[in-house]
């Protein structure tokens, strides 16, 4: 029953953009409609995903024989698939309506139509995937996503910087589905059916299971964007439409992540190496991940590198876990795939959050450069606390919900140290890793916010941004909202939390006595509210003293300058710049630095810039050196047609010689 | 019952009352090296009621971050100063895990430190901002080596079994040489994070050396009372952790112990003071190495307890 709403709910969004193109371009009735079908769509698939919580004995599977070759139309919701599903409905209206006034139909009369269709499709595409319990119905879904995504990626065509993005994301996407085929081809080799998702059996030989997992993590791991497979996650989050990246980072990347999910659940009792591999790949993703957005000047690009660093932690903590079932040690697979599925949950909230934020300030001051922009907390206030508040909690920083998804990994990782044999106690050090990523993510936000909204503004365009309409404020405010919430009472996520744990390792379930016996989430409620209430209640005493005592405005004291000027700030490239250069080994920063000559120098300009090191210094090259060395293969191609009968002539003397 | 209200009272008084006091005694020492008779021992307290009853002048492109930023900073060092134990009595708060929410709140006041002094729009502010986040980079992970090792020496992940191990654990189990290394290492961070030489200069007159310092440039009145003390607070709860892991005397009996922990607190602040004058500030390209050596040391330490 459960499951079959969630069917029709999906297929609603899915139809949401069709009556738009029924319609004339020039009217703005289908964007409502669209909008309007989205929004009810995505609330009764959320409703069906409340009764499955409720009552999770009503949610039968749905299977039905199809007329194509291979496989059924075969449907199923379970407590795993509901973390994910969360998200991929709310962000999905969020952003629908975000579209109303960020993507208006009468100002993008081209391309409008076109990406309310798409929108629905991925939706609906995204949330197949969760539901498909066939191998074949999944690669449809798969590629209806990854399809729909691309051309939502290449909604501004006319530009060719956006062409080359969604070039890249549609060759990255592909190689992953050329992987996903081998895999569910190996997987029905090994099972006999494309039935999803099943056990492998006991009998089934080392050398197919690790295929199975090599196959998987590299098919997934290049949606999820792990380092190093992560080449066209920046460039397509950049110049996407912002709803359209804040639903790719949010929710479209998790797609990734859900499949490797399933696949380390695919053998009860995984080899160790499963899990020691996802830990490292997740460490050095998130190091590596925050490092390259620390050094970003372009504000969506610094998102999208950070959503690179969230997942390198979702993938730590699926690591965990899977070592933990290596292992048998249910704390690590409660607190590593709970903190995981935490973690995912809160990143489809914060990241969407500052992505809209960022469509807001690209609307109001249309450059995505950090460094020409300042001075918008007071242009943009309702756009700036909403900002702020997701910027805390993407730090993970206490008291909001980025802190405790955080908290559970590194409980699980120092566990590990604490009682642990000497051997294994070395996954321990995930934790000062995840310490330093903590730090740079810290120094990476401070940058954004203090270069965008903190100062004075930088350009003209800046000086003069105004926040935006009510339909974009509102679901950045409701997102705020969702942060804060979670931030304070952890324990309306716990359950769910716990029941997709027992979903995913049945045999751990029951004895491991679930999130709430290894973290007191009690105190955690009653520090946030401490901390909120110490704040409050210091703030309340600042004002009071502000009004009765004498305090007065004056100029920014700049150390004796007198009238300093905004293009005396400190730049976002400089205050990354220590960072920058102390990774410079891995970062490989470029800089153009000008001559500067004589006593009366004239105006010169200093360019500095952190590149993709996978995509810019080495795929790059190496597809332009291959297209070099293939060109001599054009010699053979001349064009008169008398040496194409010379080549036909001589290839037939060769056959006779040798026959 | 009785005894834990008492702990809890005599905690709150020590790490509300007693921070100043320690600034105190780092100038004193100092100017007793230097030949100085330097200011009275009570000095921070004075300059505190000073600044609190002064007024306030802010600046033309501030928000409200660059006025709540030291509330929340002073809040968030407070709330972690309660889960530090201090000598031999347990913390207020305890519970498994709290030594990443220990963490984590020195986060939460390093991000709205920064954010405030960015918030100015001057140039050096920034440039302090800028330093802290970096050192910060080193100096948690380094943090959190130490925490490792007490960890694996308590088999626990509560800061307050976790500290108080070193003397619980019988002198023969313990790791000596890895507790030495995690001392000195601790000691490093302590010294960067709470900004005195050789990291940073807390009487410097020139602002672009600074780094805590310059990203308090634009706060006056209560407003930077409220930093001052924030400040002092932090020393106070970073030196507690310190002291943990340098194996001070224990008597059993508790006005004695606090006692014993109260004349240790101003040790470490005498050997704040005699590091001060005894070094130079390091060139500021050259901390990092040094932060990175603090993180080694508590690295080392951590292999040293696999073996």
């Amino acid at each position: 029953m459960t499951t079959w709403w969630l069917v029709i709910a999906v297929a609603v969004v899915a139809f949401s953009g069709v009556p738009g193109l029924l319609m004339s371009r020039r009217s703005s009735v289908g964007q409502w409609v669209a909008a309007v079908l989205n929004v009810l769509g995505c609330a009764a698939g959320g409703a069906a995903l409340i009764n499955h919580y409720v009552r999770p004995e009503r949610s039968t599977a749905i299977r039905l024989a199809w007329a194509l070759p291979f496989g059924q139309f075969s449907c199923a919701v379970d407590d795993v698939g509901l973390i994910f599903l969360v998200p991929i409905f709310l962000i999905s209206a969020l952003g629908a309506v975000y579209g109303l006034s960020y993507w208006a139909q009468r100002r993008h009369v081209g391309n409008g139509r076109k990406l309310r269709l798409c929108w629905g499709l991925m939706t609906a595409g995204m949330a197949m995937v969760v539901l498909a319990r066939d191998g074949v119905l999944f690669l449809m879904a798969w590629e209806i996503m990854a399809l729909a995504a691309f051309f939502l990626v290449a909604t501004e065509e006319n530009k060719g910087e956006v062409r080359e993005a969604a070039w890249v994301y549609l060759v990255a996407t592909h190689v992953g589905t050329l992987c996903l085929f081998g895999f569910f081809a190996l997987l029905r080799q090994a099972t006999g059916a494309f039935e999803l998702w099943p056990s492998l059996p006991a009998s089934i030989s080392p050398a197919v299971a690790a295929g199975l997992f090599v196959l998987g993590a590299v098919g997934f791991g290049i949606k999820a964007g792990v380092m190093p497979l992560h080449v066209w996650l920046p460039g397509a989050h950049a110049n996407a439409p912002s709803h359209v990246s804040a639903v790719l980072s949010g929710v479209l990347l998790k797609t990734g992540v859900y499949g490797l999910v399933r696949v380390t659940a695919l053998a009860p009792h995984p080899p160790a190496w499963w899990g020691a591999t996802l830990l490292v790949a997740g460490t050095a993703s998130a190091i590596l991940g925050i490092a390259f957005a620390v050094g970003q000047r372009d504000l969506k690009r610094l998102l999208a590198y950070s959503s690179i660093e969230n997942v390198g932690i979702i993938v730590l903590g699926v690591g965990l876990a899977t070592l933990g079932r290596s292992l048998h040690r249910p704390d690590l697979v409660v607190l590593g795939l709970g903190g995981a599925l935490l973690h995912v949950l809160n990143h489809s909230l914060f990241k969407p959050l500052l992505f809209m934020g960022a469509g807001g300030i690209l609307h109001a001051a249309h450059t995505r450069e950090i460094d020409l922009l300042g001075g918008l907390g007071k242009r943009m206030p309702r756009t700036f606390l909403p900002f702020v508040i997701g910027a805390v909690a993407i730090c993970g920083l206490p008291p909001l919900n980025g802190f405790i998804g955080e908290l559970l990994l590194y409980v699980g990782l120092l566990r590990a140290v604490a009682t642990s044999s000497r051997a294994w106690a070395a996954v321990g050090l995930g934790a000062p890793a995840l310490a330093l990523v903590g730090a740079l993510a810290v120094a990476g936000f401070v940058k954004l916010l203090g270069t965008v909204f903190a100062g004075a503004a930088r350009s003209e365009r800046a000086a003069h941004a105004r926040d935006p309409a009510g339909s974009m404020l509102l679901p950045m405010w409701a997102l705020a909202a969702c942060c804060v919430l979670i931030g304070l009472v952890p324990v309306i996520a716990i359950g769910v939390l716990d029941r997709a744990v027992a979903g995913w390792a049945p045999i751990m379930g029951p004895a491991a006595g679930g999130i709430r016996s290894f973290v007191p989430v009690g105190w955690l409620t009653g520090m946030s509210v401490a901390l909120f209430a110490a704040v409050g209640a210091g703030g309340l005493w600042l004002a009071g003293r502000r009004s009765r005592s004498t305090s007065r405005s004056a100029g920014t004291w700049d150390c004796g300058y007198a009238r300093p000027t905004a293009r005396m700030q400190y730049s976002g490239s400089s205050f990354s710049q220590m960072i920058v250069e102390l990774l410079a080994w891995v970062l490989w920063p470029w800089r153009r630095r000008p001559r500067i000559e004589g006593i009366f120098a004239g105006p010169a300009e200093f360019e500095s810039g952190v590149p993709d090191v996978v995509l810019d210094r080495s795929l790059m090259p190496a597809f332009d050196s291959a297209a070099w060395l293939l060109g001599w293969a054009r010699v053979v191609q001349r064009g008169p047609i008398q040496v194409y009968l010379l080549y036909v002539l001589s290839i037939l003397v060769l056959l006779l010689l040798f026959a | 019952m009785v005894s834990s209200i008492i702990t809890t009272f005599v905690h709150l008084v020590l790490m509300l009352g007693m921070p100043p006091l320690l600034l105190g005694v780092i100038n004193k020492t100092k100017a007793l090296f230097a030949g100085r008779v330097g200011p009275p021992l009570l000095q921070p307290y004075y300059d505190l009621a000073r600044l609190m009853r002064k007024g306030m002048v802010f600046s033309t492109t501030t928000t409200w971050v660059f006025r709540l930023g030291p509330v929340v900073t002073l809040a968030a060092v407070l709330l972690a100063g309660l889960l530090v134990p201090l000598g031999p009595f347990a913390a207020p708060i305890r519970f498994g895990g709290d030594l990443i929410l220990f963490a984590y709140l020195f986060g939460l006041a390093r991000f709205f430190t920064t954010a405030a002094a960015l918030d100015t729009g001057s140039a050096f502010e920034g440039m302090g901002a800028a330093r802290e986040v970096t050192f910060a980079c080193f100096s948690e992970p380094a943090i959190f080596l130490a925490f490792l090792v007490l960890a694996k020496l308590s088999g626990s992940i509560s800061l307050t079994p976790m500290l108080r191990s070193p003397h619980t654990v019988p002198l023969m189990g313990l790791p000596v040489a890895s507790l030495v290394l995690v001392a000195a290492g601790l000691f490093v961070v302590l010294l960067a994070e709470n900004c005195r030489i050789p990291i940073d200069d807390p009487n410097t007159h020139l602002e672009l050396t600074m780094i805590h310092e310059v990203m308090v440039l634009d706060h006056s009145g209560p407003l930077l009372g409220i930093v001052l003390y924030g400040a002092a607070v932090k020393l106070f709860v970073l030196s507690a952790v310190v002291l943990h892991v340098m194996l001070p005397a224990r008597t059993g009996w508790a006005p004695a112990d606090w006692g014993l922990f109260v004349v240790e607190m101003l040790g470490v602040a005498v050997a704040i003071g005699v590091v001060e004058s005894a070094m130079a500030r390091l060139q500021m390209r050259h901390v990092p190495t040094l932060l990175v050596a603090a993180s080694l040391l508590c690295g080392l330490g951590f292999l040293l307890m696999l073996r």
